[in-house]
């Protein structure tokens, strides 16, 4: 079981981190919520929970919990720039469908 | 596909929840716009990367351009490119024309009161003209945002009269924004630097941009921003600070000022800039100007401008006075604009405050930056603590009295929003209808201050004189728009009025008022106190003149009756001379003479009023 991102998302992690000014790395998750059944979680992560499974890609340490990581193995983070907006992007291979904006999906 | 963005721990927001809210400061010569993300503030940038958008809009032959293309076509384009257009917001064609002549454009008036601007597209309204620098802005962080803006915080300068903060409202609805609201410039800035998080203490902002000089200070207390006073002088800036250098260079290369033609002055003007800004890492920098070069430094630049420095220092210190701080009690000084790198500044501001300038946000976006965290706050997006600020307003608001006064019901510098009521009373017995004007200033008679609006509240009942209760009710809401209502408390009936956007006041005419109602304190005091005097002999002469015509002849005999005729005669000839003391003491001599009588007619009042009755009937009620 895995997750994966790429370095433009650790970058910028980096970056978000050090202008925060606090935080070890960033939690990835799910909970179920939002018009297609599941949504994302993406959050700065200031003290490592009991029972958290641990990554560290380019430098930076993502968190995630058992129950998230059935939804989300496989799943690479990516960061991307779609004109002038920018953010963050799950390329989750399990999931079968997305709402229209991608803000949740269903397995 | 809508991207995502770390949020705090505990805080991803629902999908479809995030709203999308932005900040902008929209400036008189630069304008920005800036957002929350990841939980960091950032003002936002264009495909170039550009995040300054020069308030300049053209009118072109096939559409309009705002920005970086306009501003390249201002000079050969001039009557159809709109610079500065904050300067005539809420402006009347009056005002505009005391700006001066540094305005190219053609007006052209209108029935809004506000002036027109001829272009080649027809003539625009400063509200549109804003408009359109708004559309660029929002285009610009819808995209970057990734969809439609829930809303915006857009800021103004603290001096902005109501007309001039509905201007700005109205040109957000013209761009098709929703406003959380309107923030006050300062306020912004201390936003910016989270000072709302501390717990308490007194903040100033000092904010030097190219051609105003605004100073403000706030209180802080418990989470609430009160902005206690605000001033400035808006003729003085970093542009001046170019002036004096330039003439400084004119002296060293031995040209005379007069004698340049205009290419070359905008060559030594920009030369100046240049140096002035390289003065700020540099001790020492070479100047040149056609064949004459030399060097200059730091000390002689500093000396240069020192005066125009201590003049800053002046507004900086009255604005402590007016707020009723010492140098001491502010905790916090923040630098505003991008004047404020000059390291003069910062070092005599430091001086005078005791303690160093917060300088670590670039002074030019910190404004834009406020605002974003604001509208952030206002969106929703976060969801602990309610950020809540205050204002004030600039300037009294009141109403006129009899005799030409100016009874001030909201005094300046009170925090909005702001609701005060006053109860006033009849002049004359069966007195049906009451105007009220509606006053802006600090002077004590009505013909010195600005009148705001005036309407009539009608259907008073009629009672004698004095008797009949009429609450006015003043009410500045959270965007500094007054709105005054009059209700007469027996009937009910009221009227109101809400002031709308007509001829706006420049910080000038409010630097000058304020600084009229102190140069002519003694004055105002004095006329005041004889306009007191005459509107009572008046009251005085009226009401006895009455009761001499219904009861005199019943209740005085003829020497008491001509003793009386005599002293209202007197009293009318003493009304007239301008002498306050003179009017005080006649009034009391005839109110003194008159009391016998008054007596009397009071007795005969009362007797009339039992007489036919019996005990019994008035026990039992």
């Amino acid at each position: 079981m895995a997750i994966t991102m790429t370095e433009a998302a650790a970058r910028h992690i980096k970056d978000q981190l050090e202008k925060r000014g606090q935080g070890v790395g960033i939690r990835v998750g799910v909970r179920t919520s939002g018009c297609s059944g599941m949504a994302y979680v993406l959050e700065f992560v200031d003290r490592k929970q009991n029972g958290d499974i641990s990554f560290e890609y380019f430098g930076v340490e993502v968190h995630s919990d058992e129950k998230s990581m059935a939804y989300l193995d496989g799943t690479e983070l990516d960061f991307v720039k779609e004109g002038l907006n920018e953010g963050f992007q799950f390329n989750n291979p399990n999931a079968a469908s997305e709402c229209g904006c991608g803000e949740s999906f269903n397995v | 596909m809508s991207l995502l963005q770390i949020s705090e721990p505990g805080q991803t927001p629902e999908p479809h929840q995030q709203k999308r809210a932005v900040g902008i400061d929209l400036g008189t010569t630069n304008s920005l716009v800036a957002a929350v993300r990841s939980g960091s503030t950032g003002t936002l940038a264009d495909l170039q990367g550009r995040h300054i958008l020069p308030s300049v809009v053209r009118y072109t032959e096939s559409g309009v351009e705002v920005g970086h293309d306009a501003w390249a076509h201002a000079v050969e384009d001039s009557l159809n490119t709109v610079v500065s257009v904050k300067r005539l917001m809420g402006r009347g064609l009056k005002d505009v024309s005391t700006l001066g002549g540094v305005l190219p454009y053609q007006f052209v008036e209108s029935d809004s009161r506000m002036p027109l601007i001829q272009t080649r597209q027809g003539a625009v309204s400063p509200v549109e003209v804003s408009a359109e620098i708004l559309k660029v802005l929002a285009v610009r962080a819808s995209e970057s945002l990734g969809g439609e803006l829930d809303g915006v915080v857009i800021t103004v300068p603290a001096y902005f009269d109501d007309g001039q903060r509905q201007a700005t409202k109205d040109a957000a609805k013209l761009a098709g924004l929703h406003v959380y609201r309107l923030l006050n410039e300062p306020t912004a800035a201390a936003v910016a630097y989270g000072l709302d998080e501390a717990a308490e203490g007194v903040i100033a902002v000092y904010d030097l941009g190219g051609g105003t000089f605004d100073i403000s200070v706030l209180r802080l207390n418990k989470g609430v921003f009160e902005v206690m006073a605000t001033g400035g002088d808006s003729a003085l800036g970093g542009d001046d600070f170019d002036r004096v250098l330039a003439g400084w260079i004119l002296d060293q290369a031995g040209v005379g000022h007069d004698a340049l033609e205009s290419s070359s002055h905008r060559a030594v003007m920009i030369e100046a800039r240049r140096v002035k800004e390289a003065l700020t890492d540099n001790e020492v920098v070479v100047a040149s100007h056609g064949d004459w070069s030399g060097e200059v430094s730091r000390t002689q630049f500093d000396e240069l401008v020192e005066p125009l420095v201590a003049k800053t220092l002046r507004s900086f210190k009255r604005a402590l006075r007016d707020a009723g701080v010492k140098a001491p009690d502010v905790q916090e000084v923040i630098m505003v604009g991008g004047s404020t790198r000059v390291p003069l500044v910062c070092e005599k501001v430091a001086e005078l405050a005791g303690k160093r300038p917060l300088t670590s946000i670039d002074p030019d976006r910190v404004v834009a930056m406020g605002a974003a965290r604001q509208a952030n706050a206002l969106a929703g997006n976060k969801s602990a603590d309610e950020m809540l600020l205050l204002d004030v307003i600039p300037l009294s608001l009141g109403l006129e009295t009899m005799g030409g006064l100016m009874e001030k019901v909201i005094h300046r510098n009170t925090t909005i929003p702001v609701s005060r009521a006053q109860e006033f009373t009849t002049y004359k017995d069966g007195q049906a209808a009451m105007a009220v004007q509606v006053l802006q200033g600090e002077r004590e008679l009505v013909n010195d201050n600005r009148s705001l609006a005036r309407f009539e509240l009608r259907g008073i009942p009629p009672l004698p004189a004095g008797s009949a209760k009429i609450r006015v009710t003043f009410q500045v809401d959270a965007d500094g728009l007054l709105s005054v209502s009059a209700e007469e408390l027996s009937t009910g009936v009221s009227s109101s009025i809400v002031v709308k956007p007509s001829y706006g006041l420049s910080d000038d005419e409010i630097t000058r008022m304020l600084r009229d109602s102190q140069s002519s304190a003694v004055a105002d005091r004095d006329a005041r106190k004889l306009r007191e005097q005459e509107v009572e002999a008046d009251r005085l002469s009226d009401a006895l003149t009455i009761a001499l015509e219904t009861d005199g002849e019943a209740l005085l005999n003829e020497e008491e009756f001509n003793a009386l005729v005599v002293e209202l005669r007197s009293l009318k000839v003493v009304r007239d001379s301008g002498d306050a003391d003179a009017i005080k003491v006649e009034i009391e001599k005839v109110a003194k003479a008159s009391d016998a009588f008054a007596a009397r007619r009071m007795n005969q009042g009362i007797r009339n009023a039992l007489s036919g009755h019996k005990i019994d009937e008035f026990k039992e009620s």
